[in-house]
Order: structure tokens, then C-alpha cells, then sequence
């Protein structure tokens, strides 16, 4: 471009000798200098980055985060270049998600969406009326390979809630190649943005059974209340244990609409509920703070309600037991460490010094963990009661076992064949 | 199941309850879900053709029994209007429902998802819920599709954004 506006100049040049008149050659000229200036502000690409610099600079992208390091907040900011993280569902939640880690310079983001942008999404934030048709995920790669280009994105264009759809799901969770080194599957984290009951109990199967640390969000369709929750594996309610917004509101999460029965959404709440999931994240991901296990947002009060959730000994959920089991199995190991962390933490603390000189009333600070561990253990087996209570009748579990007991010998009778039934079915469809 | 009329629900307690909770990745137990399946939706079909009732044909397109299409009508003013119908069985089943796809009537109705999936938000969520595993896609059909298709397609003929298929024929040849 350049090249051809220098010979259109050199040109007029040789115009301009050969004419009497050279005033239509000068007004010609400045157009033409006009266009050569302002063809060099064309956006440009900037080039990846190997390592994250400090250095105050303009052209420096990742000055400001750096800064984290400097106020105190994070340790090693650098190590965001370390880890993945998958987003599941790129609508009004997920896509500005995405923008965000995008722009904090996280390593690679797995994105998941089957939809396509539309002009009813205009109303949301990131997407762009140029992109309506694409797919979301598409769309998203697009915007975000242009925000930063030292990101790794790949994209998944399905239906996670499908049997085909949960195995690619699942193997792109587990797969390493970004980071052979580290344990656990090839996931820091996943965050559901989705909008639906059935894609997040999918996305909860799938964390269950890869013990895989997750964050749900959602926002009301209604418009104006929203919430985020930590869910690991075993140690936190799972999605099937307590459906969130049967704690917050009591309504049933099974029967809310969704976007295409035309809920209703604001960017504001969305941007909102984003970015406290976002900051969860960060902070999950680089260790500083506390990470919120719920954290709810009701935007009429601007009510911010936190609460932790336990996992429900009874949830239907298979995979969700297996990890309550491990995790109390674990306790053990657990409770050592945490130990061995306070007697090291104690053990500086006297290096300090002691904070006041004298004592002269002799107060002392006195472990009181041991003491009600003791009283828990003499109390019954069943750990979902509070101590002291006891059920009057056997749980549901239990007498569906039974009934199942009872009932298995007539199960052995039955012996249809599978071919035999799907011929009697088509017999009558063929009617 | 308040405001259910008399007819579905004595239809309900007819078709036969499943037991095996079991979903696709389940090998031997989902062969035996899909036996009781097979069970309840033949009970129901015959049921439905000794009524004079019959209104869907519906089998499963792979072997795994995992992926459904058919066909659904309905008689609206003596004119008989049918539409394919498919679904697919998602992992976490029977713990979520089957999403019923009409996929020729998409983007016409505002009660529909993406891709021409029903919604059963309101009307079958909540009793698919209180009743699993015991109900399954025979249970869906009756209780999800049939009072969709009851309220939604008098709507859309009446409003002409479906034609039965002499009058688009017809209106296609002047």
C-alpha cells in the first residue's frame, strides 16, 4: 500500500512539471497525502509476547497486571500463562468471561458453545452485528485472537448434553498436551455459563467424574439477580446436591425458561455476574484472597448473600458419592497437613516475638477442634444427622434397596430380548 | 398433575412405570432400561390404536438406542397435519428429560427452543422430576408433546404460519 502511494506522488511530481497550471495537481496531492496517513493507522496485529515484562510502558499489555505483583495482591502474576480454562456455553455470561481471562493473559481458554450469534444478542456485550450467522464459538475465537494473540484457544462447536457430544466433552477436558507436567486432568478449572438445567447437570457429570474443580453461574430470567458457586468435587455440594436457585429463591432451577422462550437479560447484570465469576477465578487460579464458595447478587436490593453448601449425602448423583467418600477418606491426610501448616505458621510467629509483653490475667488461646471431633465420633454412624437426633423412619435410599431386593427375583424372570421388542414396536409403527 | 384433563390421566396410569435408573453410559443396565422403554411405548401405541387415539411413530435410529426419530400429527378442523419428530437421549438421563425436536416447525413459534426443541419447561419439567426414573419416552410423549402439539397447532394453522399439505401444494401450483 505504501509502495503504491509513493509512485502515485512520484507521479504528480512528474504531472505537475509538465503542466502551466499547478494548483488542480496540489489539491490532488494533499487528497492523495490525506489517504498514505491514513492507511498507516490500519489496525495492526501486535505480535506475541514470550515472557510478561513490568516494565511501565505504553507497549507493554501486561504492565498493569504485573502491577498485582508490586501492590502485594499476587505473588507470581506470571503463572496465569500456566493454566487453561474451559467455557462451557458462550452467551452473555461466557463471552464476556472469555474477553476477560483473554485480556488477563490467561494460557489457553477451551470454549464450548453450539448456538449462533444472532441480532436478538445484541443486547449482551462482546458480540458484534458483523458477526451475526457465525457460530458463537467462532465468532469468540475471532474477537479474542485479536485482543491477545499470546492466548492458545480452541473451540468446540456442539452439544455437550449428547452422547457424542459428552465424549468429546470430556476428552478435550483430559487432554495434556498444554501442560504435560501438571496433575489432575488438562483443566485448572471450568466455568458453566450456560442457560440451561440440562447442560449443567452435564457439565456436573462430567467435573464429578474427573474430580475437576468447577464454577457455575447463571443469571435469573427475570434480568435482575444472578449468582456464582465454587463446586469441588466431594468437598462442596454438587449441582445434582442442591440446585442453586432452589437455595436462593425457591423456585425449582427445572422450571425456568430459557433465552429462546424469550427471558428476559441485561448487559448490566450479565457483565456483573461475569465479572464476579471472573474475579473468583483469578483468585481460585492465582491464590490470593478468598474464593467465594456462593456468591449471589440480587440487583434490586443489591443484596450480595454468600454461603457455603455441603454436599448432600443422599444426591442422586453416583459419581458426586464416590468423591464424598474420597474426600472423607482423605480427612486424615488433610487434617496433618493443615496441622503441619499452623505449627510452621506458629513456629514464625514465635520468631516474632510475642505480642504482649505480660499476661496478668492468663488468657490463653485454646484449641477447641479436638474436643468436638471426640463428641462427633462417639455420636451415631450416620454422619448426615446433627448429633443428638436420630430418624423415625429409614431413609428413602435404604427403602428403595429393599424394594429392589425384594422385587430382584422377578427380574430374572424377565428375559425379553431387545430385538424382540424393537421388531414388536415396529410391527405396530408399520400399521 | 392438577388441571391434567380425566383423559390423559387415566391414559397415564395405564402406560407401563419403568424402574431401571440407567442412562446411556450405563452398558448392561441401559439395555435394560431400553427394554422397559420398548416395553412402555409399545403398551402405549396399542393403547393408543385401540382408542382410535393413534397420533406418533417413533424408533430408535442407532443401535444404541440413543438417538430417536418418527413422526407426530395432529387433526386440527378434520385436516390432519404431520411433522417429523426426533430426540435424542441426553447423558444425564432419566435425571433430565429427552428435548422433543420438531425441527420443520422451527423459528415459527415463540414456544420453542433453538433448533426446533419444545418447550416442556413449564408443563413436564417438574413431573419428569418428581417422577424419576419411573417415567420414560412414552411418558415424555404423552405428557410433554401431546398437549404441546393440543395448544400450539391450532395456533399456528390458525394463524397461518403452517399450511396443510394440499393447500401448500395447491397455492404452490397457482
Amino acid at each position: 500500500m505504501e509502495v503504491e502511494f509513493k509512485a502515485l506522488l512520484d507521479d504528480l511530481d512528474v504531472l505537475e512539471k509538465s503542466l502551466s497550471d499547478p494548483a488542480p495537481i496540489h489539491k490532488l496531492r494533499s487528497h492523495v497525502e490525506n489517504l498514505a496517513n491514513l492507511s498507516k493507522c490500519n489496525p495492526q496485529r501486535r505480535s506475541r509476547v514470550k515472557e510478561l515484562s513490568s516494565e511501565v510502558v505504553d507497549s507493554n499489555p501486561y504492565s498493569r497486571l504485573m502491577a498485582l505483583q508490586r501492590m502485594g495482591i499476587v505473588d507470581n502474576y506470571e503463572r496465569i500463562r500456566g493454566f487453561s480454562v474451559a467455557i462451557v456455553g458462550i452467551g452473555g455470561v461466557g463471552s464476556v468471561a472469555a474477553e476477560m481471562l483473554t485480556r488477563c493473559g490467561i494460557g489457553r481458554l477451551l470454549l464450548y458453545d453450539y448456538d449462533t450469534v444472532e441480532l436478538a444478542n445484541m443486547n449482551r456485550l462482546f458480540f458484534r452485528p458483523d458477526q451475526v450467522g457465525m457460530t458463537k464459538t467462532d465468532a469468540a475465537v475471532q474477537t479474542l485472537a485479536e485482543i491477545n494473540p499470546d492466548v492458545v484457544l480452541e473451540s468446540f462447536t456442539m452439544n455437550i448434553t449428547t452422547v457424542q457430544g459428552f465424549e468429546t466433552f470430556t476428552s478435550s477436558l483430559t487432554n495434556k498436551s498444554f501442560c504435560p507436567s501438571k496433575e489432575g486432568s488438562g483443566v485448572d478449572l471450568v466455568l458453566s455459563c450456560v442457560d440451561n438445567y440440562e447442560a449443567r447437570m452435564a457439565v456436573n457429570q462430567a467435573c464429578n467424574e474427573l474430580r475437576q474443580t468447577w464454577m457455575e453461574s447463571g443469571v435469573s430470567e427475570d434480568a435482575v439477580s444472578g449468582h456464582i458457586q465454587l463446586l469441588v468435587p466431594g468437598e462442596t455440594a454438587c449441582f445434582a446436591c442442591a440446585p442453586p436457585l432452589v437455595v436462593a429463591s425457591g423456585i425449582d432451577e427445572r422450571t425456568l425458561k430459557r433465552e429462546g422462550v424469550c427471558a428476559a437479560s441485561l448487559p448490566t447484570t450479565m457483565g456483573v455476574v461475569a465479572g464476579l465469576l471472573v474475579q473468583n477465578s483469578l483468585k481460585f487460579l492465582l491464590n490470593f484472597g478468598e474464593v467465594s464458595p456462593y456468591l449471589g447478587y440480587n440487583s434490586l436490593k443489591d443484596f450480595f448473600p454468600t454461603m457455603k453448601m455441603r454436599p448432600n449425602p443422599q444426591c442422586s448423583n453416583v459419581a458426586c458419592l464416590e468423591r464424598q467418600k474420597e474426600h472423607m477418606l482423605a480427612k486424615p491426610e488433610r487434617d496433618a497437613a493443615a496441622k503441619a501448616k499452623m505449627e510452621a505458621d506458629a513456629s514464625t510467629a514465635i520468631d516474632e516475638g510475642s505480642l504482649h509483653a505480660d499476661n496478668e490475667w492468663n488468657i490463653s488461646v485454646v484449641d477447641d477442634a479436638n474436643e468436638k471431633d471426640a463428641s462427633k465420633a462417639a455420636s451415631s454412624s450416620d454422619t448426615t444427622l446433627p448429633e443428638g437426633l436420630t430418624r423415625e423412619f429409614p431413609d428413602a435410599d435404604e427403602y428403595e434397596r429393599e424394594i429392589a431386593i425384594a422385587s430382584g427375583s422377578g427380574e430374572i424372570e424377565e428375559e425379553d430380548d431387545l430385538e424382540e421388542l424393537k421388531k414388536q414396536l415396529e410391527a405396530l409403527n408399520a400399521v | 398433575m392438577e388441571g391434567w384433563d380425566p383423559n390423559t390421566k387415566s391414559t397415564l396410569t395405564r402406560i407401563p412405570l419403568l424402574t431401571t435408573k440407567a442412562g446411556p453410559r450405563d452398558g448392561a443396565a441401559w439395555t435394560q432400561r431400553l427394554k422397559e422403554e420398548y416395553k412402555s411405548l409399545i403398551a402405549y401405541t396399542q393403547m393408543n390404536k385401540s382408542n382410535d387415539n393413534d397420533w406418533f411413530r417413533i424408533s430408535a435410529s442407532n443401535p444404541e438406542g440413543t438417538r430417536w426419530t418418527g413422526k407426530c400429527w395432529y387433526v386440527h378442523n378434520l385436516l390432519k397435519y404431520e411433522f417429523d419428530l426426533q430426540f435424542d437421549i441426553p447423558i444425564t438421563y432419566p435425571a433430565t428429560a429427552p428435548e422433543l425436536e420438531l425441527p420443520e416447525i422451527d423459528g415459527k413459534t415463540q414456544k420453542m427452543y433453538r433448533g426446533g426443541k419444545i418447550c416442556l419447561t413449564v408443563h413436564f419439567k417438574p413431573l419428569w422430576a418428581k417422577n424419576c426414573p419411573r417415567f420414560g419416552i412414552a411418558h415424555a410423549l404423552c405428557l410433554g408433546l401431546a398437549p404441546w402439539l393440543a395448544a400450539e397447532i391450532p395456533i399456528l394453522v390458525d394463524s397461518g404460519m403452517i399450511k396443510h399439505k394440499d393447500d401448500a401444494a395447491s397455492s404452490a401450483e397457482s
